[in-house]
């Protein structure tokens, strides 16, 4: 089956993309460094799984890393995350540090999940980050209950759940939306809008493919914003965490992306084109930025290399790491199974 | 016959809803969520008074939409809240399976023990009231599958107002089943009962001859039996799991060591049931004190027919214990 169309990267035409936000050096290479070291570390995985270092599945977000860097922009550290499979970034983003997950995918018991995870299940509890989940439309409903608890506690904090288009066609969205909108809880919901689910194009399983435009039904506040621009993400994210965070109520962001490597190490690609690939890879988050604050003057090749070396280090660190790190005795098998304490 | 003046008289529904209301008298983080809840009082009027008591926050109507309730609960136990979750039946928890299974279970173990749930879903269970295929389900054997979760099956009133709270105060996801033909129970608790243990199963009668071991509503059938058996001449002890998981073996290991015979009484259908999983504990703790194979009275394997005949015939019966015991003496 070849594919019938080229999806074009235009359908960001009538949302918003600024770069026309002012935006300070500092500022400028710090999201840029985020973005950065998701890159590589994708790379770096990839590389590993190839080596059979990582096992499992491995979903890379290269071509995404403007949603999960311009959002986290928007939550403060006692704020939650809810994230999905493809949740590499949004680690990093949030502060878990790259060793801990690098670790967990070598399935080391230093990884941030004591190896039980794996790259689909990162877990921190310090940075609030609850879980990669591997079920597609799984972790709505506990982001649901995260922000339900903050409000009946009267905590002023954002629950951040992410999830993909596909989740969209799930019951769990559906219920979810609804249930957040109804109890007016602080949920922001973001959709990062890749296009497919698998090799199932957006357009193959929804009847209305303006996703912001379900929010609509549910009386959710929404938006959809141009998922390759980091400037565009982080101004939309933090105005919607605002209102979320002011209890106003859920928010629903779509950010729209596209992911430039395979759903998973499996995939074999037969359902796009090289050329539509091609086309979406001249949106490059990181390319386009680059190319934006060279012309502002804002970085240099200097600053670059730099920025690269610093990644460079930091990754290299994180394999180190994960090398050295230990095997969890076979004896604590049965562990967290059940807590190793009562009462509560 | 004077009653004793320290003891209550109430039905298990009553004992259910003083141990959610004792809940949320002790623990501001405690709240009851779920279908009908409120304003209707409950679909087995369970939770009746209780908006009107502790208002509509504390007692949280729900939309249709099991799976994201559930989840919520899950998230709410991981955000500080201890939410008591009640799912109308069993029948809808398949609704929310995915919840259940793939996130209350696992989320403990996947966070390498960083996120436990201390949550309590609630719902009842069983067949008996024809009301057909898709309302007769008993899946708690199933659930009791998991590991993960903790699996309790109160039948009687001390334990439907005691265990509760018990349930709350354990950092794991918690599911109580109760058995909807109990809710009508009536009988006499100490007006001052309180939290029961909920890991360890308990002899309801004990006997010398046969062991019965059995759990939820089929504890009655069993002890009617025993009775009828006991004017036979056969003394059954009758042991009430109580929990299904974890399974308290040892104390069925040690009746069926001492009375050298089993009978597994059971609503769940037999192919893969908790009674298969008891049946092969005894083979595996127990083998060399039988003096006959194990028994095992099960629900007949058909989806529960409407009929009350047919659904009568496809229940655990009294009868068909104290049958398959004097079977078993006299062989
Ligand atoms: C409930 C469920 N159904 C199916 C799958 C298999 N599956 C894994 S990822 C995926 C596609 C999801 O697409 P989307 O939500 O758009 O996220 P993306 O992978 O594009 O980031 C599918 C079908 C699953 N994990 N969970
Ligand atoms: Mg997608």
């Amino acid at each position: 089956m070849s594919p019938e169309t080229i999806i074009k990267p235009t359908n960001t035409e009538t949302i918003s993309s600024q770069r026309i936000v002012s935006i300070s050096r500092e500022r400028a290479l710090h999201l840029l460094y985020q973005m950065i070291r998701i890159r590589r570390f994708e790379a770096k995985s990839a590389e590993l799984y190839g080596a059979m270092k990582i096992r499992g599945f491995l979903h890379l977000y290269d071509g995404e890393e403007a949603v999960a860097v311009g959002v986290m922009e928007a939550l403060r550290p006692e704020d939650a995350v809810v994230a999905t499979y493809r949740e590499h970034g949004h680690a990093l983003a949030r502060g878990i540090p790259a060793s801990a997950i690098m670790a967990e995918m070598y399935g080391k018991q230093e990884g941030c999940s004591r190896g039980r995870g794996g790259s689909m299940h990162l877990f921190d509890a310090k940075t609030r980050f609850y879980g990669g989940n591997a079920i597609v439309g799984g972790g709505l409903p506990l982001a649901v209950g995260l922000a339900l608890a903050d409000k009946m506690q009267g905590k002023r904090r954002v629950t951040c759940c992410f999830f993909g288009d596909g989740a969209v066609a799930e019951g769990e969205f559906h219920e979810s939306m609804n249930l957040a909108a109804l109890w007016q809880l602080p949920v922001l919901f973001i959709c990062e809008n890749n296009l497919y689910a698998m090799g199932t194009a957006l357009r193959l399983s929804q009847s209305v493919t303006d996703l912001a435009k379900k929010a609509a039904g549910y009386a959710v506040a929404a938006e959809a914003v141009d998922g390759m621009d980091v400037l565009a993400v982080e101004v939309a994210a933090k105005k919607a965490a605002e209102i979320v965070r002011a209890g106003e109520g859920p928010y629903f962001l779509e950010c729209r992306t596209y992911r430039f490597r395979g759903h998973s190490a499996f995939d074999t690609e037969l359902y796009r084109t090289k050329a539509e690939v091609e086309e979406w890879k001249e949106r490059d988050p990181i390319k386009t930025f680059i190319e934006h604050l060279k012309n502002q003057g804002l970085v240099s090749e200097m600053d670059l290399n730099e920025l690269e070396r610093k990644v460079a280090d930091e990754i290299k660190e994180a394999v180190d790491f994960a090398e050295a790190g230990t095997w969890e005795p076979v004896e604590d098998l049965t562990r967290f199974v059940y807590s190793e304490w009562r009462g509560v | 016959m004077k009653e004793n003046p320290q003891m209550i008289r109430l039905t298990y529904r009553e004992a259910v809803r003083e141990a959610i209301r004792e809940a949320l008298r002790k623990d501001d983080r405690v709240f009851l969520m779920g279908e009908d809840v409120g304003r209707y009082g409950g679909c087995f009027a369970v939770s009746k008074g209780l908006l009107q008591e502790f208002g509509p926050e504390r007692i949280r109507d729900t939309p249709l939409s099991e799976s994201a309730f559930v989840g919520a609960g899950i998230g709410a136990a991981m955000g500080g809240m201890r939410p008591i979750v009640e799912i109308m039946t069993v029948n809808f928890s398949l609704l929310a399976a995915d919840q259940i299974l793939n996130n209350a279970a696992t989320i403990l173990h996947m966070s390498g023990g960083q996120f436990n749930i201390p949550l309590v879903i609630r719902m009842a269970t069983g067949g008996g009231r024809q009301v057909a295929a898709q309302h007769s389900h008993s899946l708690e054997g199933w659930y009791a599958h998991i590991p993960g979760i903790k699996v309790l099956t109160p039948a009687t009133l001390e334990d439907a107002r005691g265990m509760l709270w018990t349930a709350l105060e354990d950092p794991d996801p918690v599911l109580i089943f109760e058995n909807s033909n109990l809710y009508n129970m009536e009988g006499q608790l100490p007006a001052d009962a309180g939290p029961v243990d909920i890991d360890r199963a308990r002899v309801r009668r004990p006997g010398s001859d046969v062991t019965i071991i059995t759990y939820s509503a089929s504890l009655f059938k069993a002890l009617d039996a025993a009775e009828i058996l006991a004017r036979e001449g056969i003394d059954a002890e009758v042991i009430d799991l109580r929990t299904l998981r974890p399974l308290d073996q040892e104390t069925f290991l040690a009746s069926v060591t001492k009375t050298h015979r089993a009978v597994i009484v059971d609503e769940g259908w037999r192919s893969g049931s908790i009674s298969a999983e008891i049946a092969a504990r005894i083979m595996e703790g127990a083998f060399y004190e039988l003096d006959a194979p194990v028994e095992r009275i099960c629900s007949v394997e058909v989806p529960m027919p409407y009929a009350k005949h047919l659904e009568q015939a496809a229940l655990p019966q009294t009868e068909t214990i104290v049958t398959t015991i004097k079977r078993m003496m006299h062989s």
